[in-house]
Formats: C-alpha cells, structure tokens, sequence
C-alpha cells in the first residue's frame, strides 16, 4: 500500500513517514511503553533533528526505522515503500538506511581504508580494487587523506567520527541515520563535525535523520526540528528552521537563531524537567 | 514484591521457556547414546570404540542409589569436602591480603609480583613431594598444596579489581574529609569484592581438581609412592574402584564429585551476590 | 586542513606509520628507566636469600631435611650430576620434550574443537540452548576424576594422559571463546548489517575478529590448565615426562632434582604462555598498537 509520499515533491530520496508508532517493552501488564502514538515526517534531502530528554525513546524509533528493533503497532514508510508496519513489524537492516553509533562502530580490528571499503565489498556490487580506490578517493575528499593505513584506535576520536560517515556514504545510502553522534566529543570539536557534517550534505545531498539532545546542535543544523516530549514519546512541537543554507557558524549570533531557541528553549526545558522529576536514567 | 517472593515467578518462567525444554532434550539424546554405545556389545555384536567400554547411565545410576544408603561413601565426601574447605579458606585468608597489599603500595607490588609470577605456572600437584618433606603430616602437605592451588588464582583476581576501580571514587572520599582507613574499608573493601567472589568461584573449582588429584596420588598412583594410607576422601574412592574392577563405581564416584564441585561453586556464587547487591541488574 | 593523522602520524617517519617493533621498543625503555627492574631484583634475591639461610645456615627445624639453594643450583649445572639430572644429561630434555610434547597435542585439539564450539556457542542463541546443557553437565568433574575411566576407554599409557589434558584445556578455550563472542559491543554487528553483510560475512568479519582478544586470553588459561593437568596425570601413570621425574624423584630420594622439576616445569609453562601471548600480540597488531599509544596499563 503506497501513501502520497514526501519524497515525490521533491524528486529525492529517503524521505520516511512514521505512522503512529508505537512501541512497548515488555508484556501488556509489567512493560514499559516507549514510543507513544508518533507520527511525524522526515522529508527527503533535507535535515532533520529530533530532539528529546534522555531516555525518552527518540533512539527506538531510530532502531526502529533501521530495523534493529520492532514496532509494536504502527508503520514506517520509506520513500513510498513500506519498511515496517502491520503484519511486518520489523524491518530488515539494510545499506539504504545507515546508521552512525553514539560512540562510533568503526572496526577496531581492521584499518581505516579497510573500514571504509566494508560495505561495498560485502554487497558484492563492487570488487576489492574498485572499491578501496573509490574509499581512497571519498577519504581524499573529505580531508582525510594519509591515514588509510592506520587503525581507528590510532587516530582521535573526532576524525575516527569522520571516518565512519564516509564509511556510510559509501553505499550511497537514502537516509544516514545519527544516533547522538558527537555526544562524546568536546564543544571545539563539535564545531567543526557539525561544519564537516554540512559541507558532506552539501555535496550529496543525502536525507539525514539526526537525534541529539543539544538544542543549539538541532538549530544549527535541521531544516526541521522535532521536539520530543519525554518517555513515552511523541512529537511535542515540530519547527521548520527557515535560516537558509549553506549555513556557517555566523548564523549562531543572528537575531532569527535566536529567536528560534527562545521558542524552543521553554519547551524543551519543561520536558527535561518532566524526565528529571521521572528519575530517568542515562543511557 | 520482595526478592524472595520472585523466585517461584522466575522458576515457573525458567521451567516453561524453551532455554529448558531444549536443555532437557539435549541432555536426554545425550543419555540414550550413551546408554546405546555402553551396550554396544550385547546390541550390535561389537563394541564401540571408546564408549563400549564405558558403564550405562541405567548401571550408574543403580550405583549411586547404593552408595547414598552407604555410611563409608558420606565419609568419604565429608573428608574430600573437609580438605577442600580447609584450604579453600586458608589461600582466601592469606590472599586477600596479600593480593590487597600488592595493590595498594607499589614498592610491595614491584618487590614480590614478579617472584609470585615465577612460582605461579609451577603446577599444585608438582609441590606435592616438596610438601611432603616439609610439613610434617600427610594432611598438612594435602593442605598446602591445596591452598597453592586457589591461592594464586585469588591473589591475581584481588589485584585486578582493586587496580580496576576508578581513582575518582578515591578523590571523592579525599574531598569529603575520609581518613586512609575509611578510604580502605569503604572504597577499596567494597570495590574489590566483586573480584574477590569471581577468584573464589573459579578458586574452588581449582581446589577440587587438586584435592582429587591429591588423594588419588596418595592412594594409587605409581605404586602409591607418597606413601602410606591416605586416610580415604572421593579421589581415592574412585582410585580404589578402578583398582577393584568395580567401573561403575568409577563413574558413580565422578558424578559424586562433580555434583560436590558444582554445589560449593554455586553456594559460592549465592553468597557473592547476597554480598555485592549493587551489581545485580534492576 | 591539519593533519589528520594525529599522535601516530607525530612519532612516526614520513608517512605516519610508526612500526609495531618501535613501540615495544619504547614501552621496553620506560620499564628500564622506572624502578621496577630494581624492585623485582630486590624480591627475588629476598627469596632465594631466604631459601638458602633457612636451609643450609640457619638450619630452621622444618627445613632440615629440605634440598638447599646450593645443592640445587650445583647439581642443575653439574656435567656429572649425582642424581642423574642435569642441563648436561640427555635424559633431561628427553622428559622436557616428552611432557611439551603431549601438551602441544592436547592443546592442539583443544583449540581446533575448542575454539569452534565456542564460537556458535557465542553466535547462535539456538545452539547454545542445546549444546552448553551437556557440556556445563560435564564441566564440574575435575580432570584427575577421569584418569580411571580414561584408562579404561583409552588403550596404552599415552591416550588416557594426553585425553586428560585435552580435556581441561578445551573447556578453558571454549568457555573463554564463547564469553568473547558474547561481549562484543552489539553496535559492530549492527553496523555491518547496515553495510549490508550478511549473517555469515558478520560471522567472519565481526565476531571471529572481535573475540580474538579474548581467545587469547582463554587460551593463555588454557595452556595453564593443561599442565596442571598434565603434571597430574603423569604423576599418576606416565612414563617419562617433568611429573614422572618429580615423583619418581621423590621415591628415590634425589630431593634436589625435584627442585630441578619444579623449577624447570615453571620455566616451561611460562614459556609457553608467553609463546601464546606474543603470537596473540602479533595476530591482533590493532590492540597492541592502541595500547601501546595509550601509555601504561
């Protein structure tokens, strides 16, 4: 069954419809719901940040969309396509939907260009040659050249960060999926993820479906931001941030950024509180 | 409700899930061929090789029934137990502290690690003759060597849970105002005995094998070379019952002792969790 | 854009590659320089110190009929040994290699069942669902348990003591195996099924890699625990062999060159773990290289 897509407008792809989801941990008596009734849209080629307290659900419909976990009602659509839903409550995980961890799952036990040239030679669209000359020239493309040969345990963390988003490029995927992914780095370093981050959208325009808990970090990046209200979730509020691209660390200081957190910064400070008051724990 | 009134709920969920029913299955197949290849004989016209030698479960079992209504059998596990209890506590009373002091004071640590790293891969059994020149009874050299067996294990296991915890638990009681010996028995005590219970688990199991070893040496062996009578437990049981011909006492005998290891480990374990409540999953 | 490659690319030759071997070099430099090799001297001469006065000065009551230091020392190194075992007799070495040689087949099999067995038992819910029932039934009994009932199954004097070994060692592998399968952080594997591999190509590319540190481990208790039951069974019923020297020494009455025995069993047995440790080092350069960059500990 198809449903008039969000990618049809645009004529891009990876745009992904959520309809009422729901999940719920655990039997009907003792479980824990986790996912309350969402529906929102993540239109194609642009960005989209979810925003929630800890533990409010936001990475299980993350899970959910790239097909580690199941639903337990509700459906997910990409791009006109059903990947989840009544009858199939899981979907399959697959290289159109790439997710990039929360404290990065780059091999350890295989190099950088190792890494990077993974997903296309197990899909075996691609033989070894092609594909470590392609992830040489993606690498050399995103700044990354001169350390092919090294392991990721040998290389900061922020660049190992780097790594890893080339590696999902690879695969030309729909939609990167980012699960917090430079919640563990330091501010300075963010900085420049999140300028690389855009330069890489830019450049291939790829749908991105990003959840953080750092208000500024969804501002300056989204087209659109969902605020999510705290376990079980459910969209609270939804923004289209008109700030126009390309962007850069100057719109930080402009009147429109601001007002756009002063919007948001009372909402998303009464969910937190919500969640504090719960005794949510840290995941 | 209370933790005890969940354990008939987590039994009744153990016995119907399939992790069960699949180990109840496997453990079944198991018995039958077993059972099949020690008949092999009488079934087929030949014997299996290796198991056709092997008693039945069916005979094993008729076996074990005996031996429970046997006063000379319990004897000889509460001997083997009694040795295994005696050095078990012994190598966890000196090794503990031994294992704590290496931790704590890094010139203790560099002085005697690396002699303990060199005496560690002499085997237990192979300080059995050394034993026995030094102490001067029979049951004290079983002793020592028991004790050698659990005792390197413990130290090496306190060691690392003690090296393992945070230095920021230390600044924090620093900056609360503790004094060295609040330090030691409220950060350091509780911090290293999960350590402390996964080196005596894996201790005891150790302490097993060498007391078996132990009494079968010292009864059997090559020509029952560490002289006179051992005074008996479940090693020299089983020695005893090869020597006799008697074969399904043998296995009788291994199951006695697998049942006792597993017991103590699993007593063990029991009491490690009652004394480390922090750990258990919410 | 600054180099990416960060502290390696630093400390290295042109190219950001600093070789395995300049690290250990290093790491073994920063020992040199710290006080610890002055320590461990301090301890062993503490021991041995205290070994040859309690026996041969002091003469401690316990002591007294106890091989002392020299009497030791002086026999290993004699060309004519009074007892008949020294570093210069060809009998030593035979036992040597006869004791070494049943641990390399025992460990051998073990690894080449355990290892495999561990991984499903790791990797496939189902099958250890079937499979570690039996096998944890059979884990309790201690090796020596079954030296009569090897005897009994097994013919001649070699098998039952070699089965004994085997053993042991292969419920060491295989447990350690399995724990390692079963600790590996679920998001390597969710990634490369993202990437698109499929379940066998995780099987070789994520678990097989990733529980190889623990393998080692499991491999280096292993080799222990393949001696120790080695020792015992060759005490019991060998011929030839580090265990069979030390009882029959014992019945002869050459106290010292059970010593000899014990000193060189633990010499053996460390070589061998530290055999097992350094070809792990090598198969896994990724650890040792991050290891060694994240300085001491």
């Amino acid at each position: 069954m198809s449903i008039p897509g969000v990618s049809l407008q645009s004529g891009r792809k990876g745009g992904v419809r959520i309809v009422d989801a729901v999940k719920m941990y655990g039997s009907q008596e003792a479980g824990v719901l986790a996912v309350d009734h969402c529906t929102f849209d993540v239109p194609a080629g642009e960005i989209t940040v979810v925003v929630g307290p800890s533990g409010c659900g936001k990475t299980t419909l993350l899970n959910a969309i790239a097909g580690f976990h199941s639903l337990s009602s509700g459906s997910i659509y990409l791009d006109d396509e059903m990947l989840c839903g009544p009858g199939k409550l899981k979907a399959e995980p697959g290289p159109d939907r790439i997710v990039v961890f929360q404290n990065g799952a780059l091999f350890p036990w295989k190099t950088n260009i190792e890494n990077v040239a993974f997903g296309p030679m197990m899909q075996g669209v691609m033989s070894r040659k092609e594909a470590y000359e392609k992830a040489r020239a993606m690498m050399a493309d995103a700044g990354l050249r001169g350390i092919e040969d090294n392991y990721p345990g040998e290389i900061s963390s922020g660049v190992r960060r780097r790594v890893e988003i080339v590696r999902a490029l690879m695969t030309d995927p729909k939609i990167l999926l980012l699960d917090e992914p430079y919640r563990a780095l330091d501010s300075l370093t963010k900085s420049v993820m999140h300028e690389a981050l855009l330069e890489i959208f830019y450049k291939n325009r790829v749908t991105i479906f990003f959840i953080t808990h750092d208000l500024e970090e969804a501002i300056f990046l989204g087209h659109r931001v969902v605020i999510m209200t705290t376990r079980p979730c459910k969209p609270k509020k939804i923004l289209d941030i008109d700030i126009p691209h390309p962007r850069d660390y100057s719109v930080l200081t402009t009147k429109r950024f601001r007002e756009f957190m002063d919007e948001t910064a009372a909402a998303v400070h009464e969910e937190a509180t919500k969640a504090f008051a719960a005794g949510e724990k840290e995941r | 409700m209370t933790g005890l009134a969940k354990w008939p709920l987590k039994a009744a969920a153990f016995i119907t899930g399939e992790d069960f029913w699949r180990g109840i299955v496997a453990v079944t197949v198991f018995l039958i061929f077993w059972e099949i290849g020690s008949r092999s004989e009488a079934l087929f016209g030949f014997s299996f090789p290796w198991v056709g030698q092997v008693p039945a479960p069916s005979a094993v079992l008729k076996e074990m029934y005996r031996l429970i209504l046997e006063p000379s059998f319990w004897h000889s596990a509460y001997l083997s137990t009694a040795r295994v209890l005696e050095g078990f506590f012994a190598a966890m009373l000196i090794g503990i502290p031994l294992g704590l002091a290496m931790a704590v004071s890094r010139t203790f640590y560099g002085i005697s690690f690396p002699v303990f790293e060199v005496l560690r891969p002499i085997p237990p059994l192979a300080w059995v003759p050394a034993a026995i020149i030094f102490w001067p009874t029979q049951e004290l050299s079983i002793a020592f060597v028991t004790f050698l067996g659990a005792f390197f294990t413990i130290v090496i296991n306190v060691i690392g849970g003690a090296q393992s915890i945070d230095v920021r638990y230390f600044q924090a009681a620093r900056s609360m105002g503790s004094s060295t010996f609040d330090v030691f028995r409220r950060i350091i005590l509780p911090g290293v005995l999960p350590s402390i219970v996964v080196g005596a688990t894996v201790g005891i199991g150790i302490t097993w094998a060498v007391v078996v070893a132990a009494e079968m040496i010292s009864g059997g062996g090559s020509a029952g070379s560490m002289g006179g009578a051992a005074g008996g437990g479940l090693g020299f049981f089983i020695w005893n019952s090869y020597v006799g011909g008697s074969y399904t006492q043998i296995v009788a005998g291994m199951i006695s002792i697998g049942v006792a290891g597993y017991i103590s480990s699993a007593i063990l374990r029991k009491v490690g969790e009652w004394m480390t409540p922090w750990l258990a999953e919410g | 854009m600054s180099h990416p490659g960060g502290i390696a690319s630093a400390a290295g030759n042109a190219d950001g590659h600093v070789s395995t071997f300049a690290l250990t070099m290093h790491r073994v430099l920063l020992w040199l320089q710290s006080p610890r090799p002055y320590l461990m001297f301090i301890g062993f001469a503490l021991f041995l110190g205290f070994w040859y006065l309690s026996v041969e000065v002091w003469k401690l009551p316990r002591f007294a009929e106890m091989p002392g230091l020299t009497t030791v020392v002086s026999e290993w190194f004699s060309k004519n040994p009074t007892y008949g075992l020294s570093i210069f007799m060809e009998e030593y070495y035979l036992h040597i290699w006869v004791s070494t040689r049943r641990i390399a087949i025992a460990f051998f099999l073990a690894t080449a069942t355990g290892v495999p067995l561990g991984l499903f038992l790791g990797w496939s819910i189902r099958f250890k669902q079937y499979v570690f029932p039996v096998f944890e039934l059979l884990r309790p009994v201690p090796p020596l348990a079954w030296v009569p009932l090897a005897i009994v199954m097994f013919h001649g004097s070699e098998t039952p003591v070699i089965f004994l070994t085997f053993l042991a060692s292969f419920y060491a592998t295989a447990l350690n195996t399995m724990l390692g399968v079963e600790s590996i952080d679920v998001s390597y594997v969710r990634a490369a099924s993202c990437l698109g591999a499929k379940r066998w190509q995780v099987f070789r590319h994520i678990v097989v890699p990733g529980a190889l540190p623990f393998i080692f481990t499991g491999l280096q208790i292993s080799v222990g625990v393949a001696w120790f039951s080695l020792v015992a069974g060759e005490m019991v019923s060998g011929q030839y062999g580090l265990g069979y020297v030390i009882n029959t020494s014992y019945t002869m009455v050459r106290y010292p060159t059970i010593i000899i025995g014990m000193i060189t069993l633990g010499i053996v047995g460390y070589v061998t773990s530290a055999a097992i440790r350094l070809l792990g080092d090598y198969m896994m350069q990724w650890r040792t290289r991050e290891l060694a960059l994240g300085g001491d500990r």
